[in-house]
Order: structure tokens, then C-alpha cells, then sequence
């Protein structure tokens, strides 16, 4: 009888379905996993190490850079963490806005790892109608900051700046492929405020997740490349370090939004969805469902929002720049300004952890401080990171095809993983 | 009103007396700030104390959500003088050459940071790990199972060795890489650069071209308006 050797695979560091730049190399035994062994840091920048060299502020542009498919709430666990070094208190308004934004972002997110997820084990058509929802979400992150994804919105004691008044409309101008019964159609929507713009995606929101529902939840196909794969025990689970859908997924119910509140979530009704055999098909119910409970809180700080105008960030120039109008006749604001933007604040020497709920978990950001205006240690937790790292321990003694469906229900983004 | 818990935390109340209780014969030091609780343990002790925080049904901190390598050779070391100053142009006060501490028996830290589900409370652990030369920590791979690339990403960053770990290999940095780049000795651009040579036709490392500079002196103000009562920054290195 001939002697049968394993065979070592490598998958990626370019393949479709890595998610990215992720290098595994697979021990095979025909076509089942013997052993996984991802090899990460190929998008490694160096994000905490540039972190310590700036002053604090200057480095919340690189947090949406880490998981650059949520961009704000990697903003939001940074700025929590400076803002509980500092003992400032932010504005209720704030605190709505930035509640607003987290949800959006959610929905964001979980829309990119629907629509990846699908294409990776063979549901093309999901990718389509995920992307289309997607923008109406960029085009409101657009609005509000100028920019599509990277919006360093948050600032340590509030938001950047209020919600416009005046939704960005399509510019015929800028078009020759589309008619003007076409942009009318487009600019529809767009007609009111920006929080007209986000009440009217609510609305016909819950009808899109019930279209994707439609193509996925009974579908066979589907059902047979992610029932029983990748099963997670709750004992499991705990031990790998997983928080967020992966965690709930295998039937814990913890969420940071609820257990431990933040922002402006205290004041929010929305439900956490569990799952109950912690496999593939589980955790997609699971993110499926917090996208309608998501869209539940945004309803909320929508109705809020338009009867409760105010301050949305303090009125403390050591941390806000003073407002454009003030700096041109007002001699202590535009100091205020110049030593913001060229020395920073000096924050108390100590340390804190702040952690936000992520839409892939959670997201830390620990912060040492020797009372410098930058930080002297800045350690992101990011929650991809052990999640990849149970990779090994899922995909063990499954087929090489159930890889690809166990790096999908992972929900990894290589910005963060490597930071 | 939504509030973020920026003052003390009820839940936090009860875990320093459960701390003291469950861990007084292992020379830890608690020190703690507004929602946030450190525990100082002694590097010999680590694996014991760490059992008893798992287990114990009073603290029962089942999940390891980080941990986090330190390098405390460049703590409390400012590049500009802010007491007095010179009269010569941009560069005044602006000390480029800092004094570090790379020998200091205290250098290196690991840092823990623990979540227990069921008493919905957090806990940081702080090891130095001291050494000859090489810091060394026993590893908690056999307490939570998570450790094990938090592990290995403090290795490749700061060359803090772990006894015990299953796999510890480099992880973020790239093959053959040299040097542990998040020690405060290691420059921000590195040490080699790397180019595609058309005349070897492959790729060759060279030391790097580019001058360190600083754009932003790292300046350490003792007027800190935010020293209040509501910091968390009480807690400080405790060295």
C-alpha cells in the first residue's frame, strides 16, 4: 500500500476570500483541515508605535484605518479612552449623534460582511443588494464629515461638528450618464435634512434585510455550506476570547451596549439576539437580526435628535478648538487654537481602558500616559484578533471548501488585526 | 441623563474586597482610579494568581480580553523644556537624544486586562518582567486559551519572552525580521529600508536614508487642568 502523506496547502496572501491579505497555510489530509496556521502582519503599520510620536488628537484619523469597514466606533473607543483620562464629560447631543453614527456603522459593517460572506460561498446576487444600501449609509457619513469612510468625526469631548440642516443632493453637472428623470428619482430622498434623509432609510430599511432574508435564510445552498460548520462551544468561546456576534452567537448573551452602557445607549430600547448552536448559520442570524435592532436605535435617536438641538461638543478650548468666527477678533481663542493644533493638551499621568461594542466585537483602546501631550503606550484590542486566532481550533477536521465559510462568519478585517 | 461611567463604579466596590480577600498571601499591590482597578502581581506568582481569578466564584473573571506589552525605559522623559527656555529660534528647549532607561530593572511590563461575565466587571493585571537581558513572564496560555497570540504579538513587539507558550514565533512582523520595534529604542522608521535592486534582480535591505526627526516634541505639562477628583490617572505606574 502506498505510503499517504499530508499536504500543505498555502491560501492567500492574494485569494479572494481571504478577507484580505491573510496567508494560511493548511495541513491537509485529503480534503480535510488537519491543522490551520494563519500568518498575519502583512498590513502591519505600525498604527501604536505612530500613535506614541503624535499628539493625541492627530491620531484619530488612523483609527478608521484599523477595521476600515467601521470606522466610526474604532473612533468612539479611542476618544471614550481619552475622555476618561481627561474626566471630561461630553454633551447629551453628542452622545446621541455618536450613538446615531455607532448604529450606522454597524449596519455598515455587517452589510460588507453579508454581501463578502454570500459571494464567498457562492451567493452572488446578496453582494448587489447590500452594496446598494451601503451607500445611502456612506452618502450620510459623507454628509456629516466631507468623507465616505474616513471620517475622523468623533473628537475627544464631542463631534467634529452638528448634523447639516441640508441633505447633499446629486449634481446633474457632474454626470452625462444619467438623466434628469434619473437624478430627480435619485434626489428624492434628499430633498430635507440629513436626519430626514436617515429617517426615510428606516423606513425602507427592514424591508431590504427581509429581501435578504428571502435569498438566504431558507435557502438550501445556504443553509448546507453553514449549519453545523464551525461550531463554537459557549465554555469555548469564552476561553478564545471572543465578544460580540461570535460570542453571542454560541448563546452568551453580552453586549457591551447593554451590560455596560455608553454613550447614549442607556436610553435606548433595542433587544440583543443570541444564538443557539454557535455554528456558521447561527452567527449569521445573529448580525442579520442586530441590523434590524440597529435600526430600531437609529429610529430612536432620530426622534430625539430633532426635538433636543444643543452643544455637541464642550466648551473647553484645551480639548475643541474654539469656533473659525471667534479666532478672527478674539486674541485668547486664537491662542487657544494655535497651541491645540501644534502642541495638544498634556493629559494626567495614569492609565485607562476604554471599550466600545463594536460591530465585530469589542474594541479597546488602552492608553499610558506620562502626562505628555501624546500617549506614551497606546494598545488597540482589536476584536478580530483572537477571533482569527481560533481559526485553527474551528477549522480543524472540517473540509478545505468550510475554510472559506469559517473565515467569512469571523468577520475579519486585516486593518485591525494588524493594526 | 447618558452618562459614561467616568466617576467610581458601584460594580468595582466589592472587587477590591474580594481581592484582598482571595489573593492576600501573594504580595500583590491594588491600586485604584474612577472605573478602573490594577492589580500589581509579582512576576513569580502570576499562574497561582491568575487560577484564583479564573475560578473563584467571588471574582470569576472568565475571559482574557488583552494583553499588552510595555516598555517603561522613556516613562515621564519629555523632549521639551518647558520650565525655562533658550533664545535660540524653532529648536529651543527641543532635546532629541532622550535618556532612556534600558537598563532599569522595571523596564518591561505585561499588562492584563480581565472581563468577568458574570459580576460585569473588569480588572487590569500588571507583571514586571524582570530578567538578565531578557525579560521573561511565565505564559497564562494554560489559563485562557486567548493568551496565545496576545502572547506572541508582545514577543515580536517588545522580545518579552513567555515561559511555557506553546508557539512562540513571531506574528506581526515580517519573516526574518530583526529587532523588537516597539521598544522606546527602536526608531520610528526603522532600521532597514527595503527596494527591488534591477541589477541583482531581487529585493535588497539597506540602512535607512531618511533623518529621524521630530515633528511634535513630546511635552510634559505639570498644569494640567484635568488633575481633578474625576481622573481615572490616580493610578499611575506605582514604580
Amino acid at each position: 500500500m502506498p505510503e499517504i502523506r499530508n499536504y500543505t496547502l498555502n491560501f492567500g496572501p492574494q485569494h479572494p476570500s481571504a478577507h484580505g491579505v491573510l496567508r494560511l497555510v493548511l495541513e491537509l489530509d485529503g480534503e480535510v483541515i488537519e491543522r490551520a496556521d494563519p500568518h498575519v502582519g502583512l498590513l502591519h503599520r505600525g498604527t501604536e508605535k505612530l500613535a506614541e510620536t503624535k499628539p493625541y488628537n492627530q491620531s484619530i484619523g488612523y483609527m478608521d484605518r484599523l477595521d476600515y469597514v467601521s470606522m466610526m466606533c474604532n473612533e468612539h473607543g479611542y476618544v471614550r479612552a481619552i475622555e476618561k483620562l481627561l474626566g471630561v464629560q461630553v454633551p447629551q447631543r453628542a452622545q446621541y449623534i455618536r450613538t446615531l453614527y455607532d448604529e450606522i456603522t454597524r449596519i455598515l459593517n455587517h452589510l460588507m460582511w453579508l454581501a463578502a460572506h454570500g459571494l464567498d460561498i457562492g451567493a452572488m446576487s446578496v453582494f448587489i443588494y447590500c452594496f446598494r444600501e451601503r451607500e445611502d449609509l456612506l452618502d450620510c457619513y459623507e454628509a456629516v464629515s466631507g468623507a465616505r469612510m474616513h471620517a475622523t468625526y468623533y473628537r475627544p469631548g464631542g463631534v467634529y461638528r452638528d448634523l447639516p440642516e441640508v441633505m447633499p443632493q446629486y449634481q446633474a453637472a457632474a454626470t452625462q450618464w444619467h438623466s434628469a428623470r434619473e437624478m430627480a428619482a435619485r434626489n428624492a430622498a434628499r430633498q430635507g435634512s440629513l436626519l430626514d434623509f436617515i429617517e426615510a432609510f428606516t423606513q425602507r430599511f427592514p424591508g431590504c434585510v427581509d429581501e435578504y432574508e428571502t435569498l438566504l435564510t431558507d435557502n438550501r445552498i445556504w443553509k448546507q455550506r453553514t449549519v453545523s460548520i464551525g461550531v463554537v462551544s459557549p465554555e469555548r468561546a469564552l476561553q478564545l476570547g471572543f465578544t460580540g456576534p461570535m460570542l453571542r452567537g454560541s448563546g452568551i448573551e453580552w453586549d457591551l451596549r447593554k451590560k455596560q452602557p455608553y454613550a447614549a445607549y442607556a436610553d435606548m430600547d433595542f433587544d440583543i439576539p443570541v444564538g443557539v448552536n454557535g455554528d456558521c448559520y447561527d452567527r449569521y442570524l445573529v448580525r442579520v437580526e442586530e441590523m434590524r435592532q440597529s435600526n430600531r436605535i437609529i429610529k430612536q435617536c432620530v426622534d430625539w435628535l430633532r426635538t433636543h438641538p444643543g452643544p455637541v461638543a464642550v466648551d473647553d478650548h484645551k480639548v475643541m478648538p474654539p469656533a473659525r468666527a471667534a479666532m478672527k477678533d478674539d486674541m485668547e481663542a486664537l491662542i487657544h487654537h494655535f497651541k491645540l493644533f501644534t502642541e495638544g493638551y498634556c493629559t494626567p499621568p495614569g492609565e485607562v481602558y476604554a471599550a466600545v461594542e463594536a460591530p465585530k466585537g469589542e474594541f479597546g483602546c488602552y492608553i499610558v500616559s506620562d502626562g505628555a501631550n501624546k500617549p506614551y503606550r497606546l494598545k488597540v484590542r482589536a476584536p478580530g484578533f483572537p477571533h482569527l486566532a481560533a481559526l485553527d481550533e474551528m477549522a480543524r477536521g472540517h473540509m478545505l471548501a468550510d475554510v472559506v465559510a469559517i473565515i467569512g462568519t469571523l468577520d475579519i478585517v486585516f486593518g485591525e488585526i494588524d493594526r | 441623563m447618558a452618562t459614561d461611567s467616568l466617576t467610581r463604579d458601584t460594580r468595582l466596590a466589592g472587587l477590591e474586597q474580594a481581592l484582598s480577600r482571595q489573593l492576600s498571601g501573594q504580595g500583590c499591590e491594588t491600586l485604584s482610579a474612577p472605573g478602573e482597578v490594577t492589580l500589581v502581581v509579582p512576576a513569580a506568582h502570576l499562574l497561582p494568581v491568575c487560577r484564583t481569578l479564573r475560578d473563584h466564584a467571588d471574582l470569576c473573571f472568565e475571559q482574557l480580553i488583552d494583553v499588552c506589552g510595555l516598555d517603561y525605559a522613556a516613562y515621564g522623559k519629555g523632549e521639551w523644556e518647558t520650565e525655562s527656555a533658550s533664545t535660540f529660534g524653532f529648536g529651543r528647549g527641543v532635546d532629541r537624544d532622550l535618556d532612556l532607561a534600558l537598563a532599569a530593572p522595571r523596564r518591561f511590563a505585561v499588562v492584563y486586562h480581565l472581563l468577568s461575565l458574570a459580576h460585569n466587571r473588569r480588572l487590569r493585571l500588571r507583571v514586571y518582567a524582570d530578567g538578565e537581558g531578557e525579560p521573561m513572564v511565565d505564559s497564562v496560555v494554560p489559563v485562557w486559551a486567548s493568551a496565545n497570540w496576545f502572547e506572541r504579538e508582545a514577543f515580536d513587539l517588545f522580545g518579552i519572552l513567555f515561559r511555557g507558550h506553546p508557539d512562540l514565533r513571531r506574528i506581526l512582523t515580517d519573516y526574518g525580521f530583526v529587532g523588537h520595534p516597539f521598544r522606546k529604542d527602536f526608531p520610528v522608521s526603522g532600521q532597514v529600508e527595503m527596494r527591488y535592486d534591477p541589477a541583482q534582480g531581487r529585493v535588497v535591505y539597506e540602512p535607512v536614508s531618511i533623518a529621524p526627526r521630530v515633528l511634535v516634541p513630546k511635552v510634559i505639562r505639570e498644569d494640567s487642568r484635568y488633575l481633578g477628583p474625576d481622573h481615572a490617572g490616580a493610578a499611575g505606574k506605582g514604580a
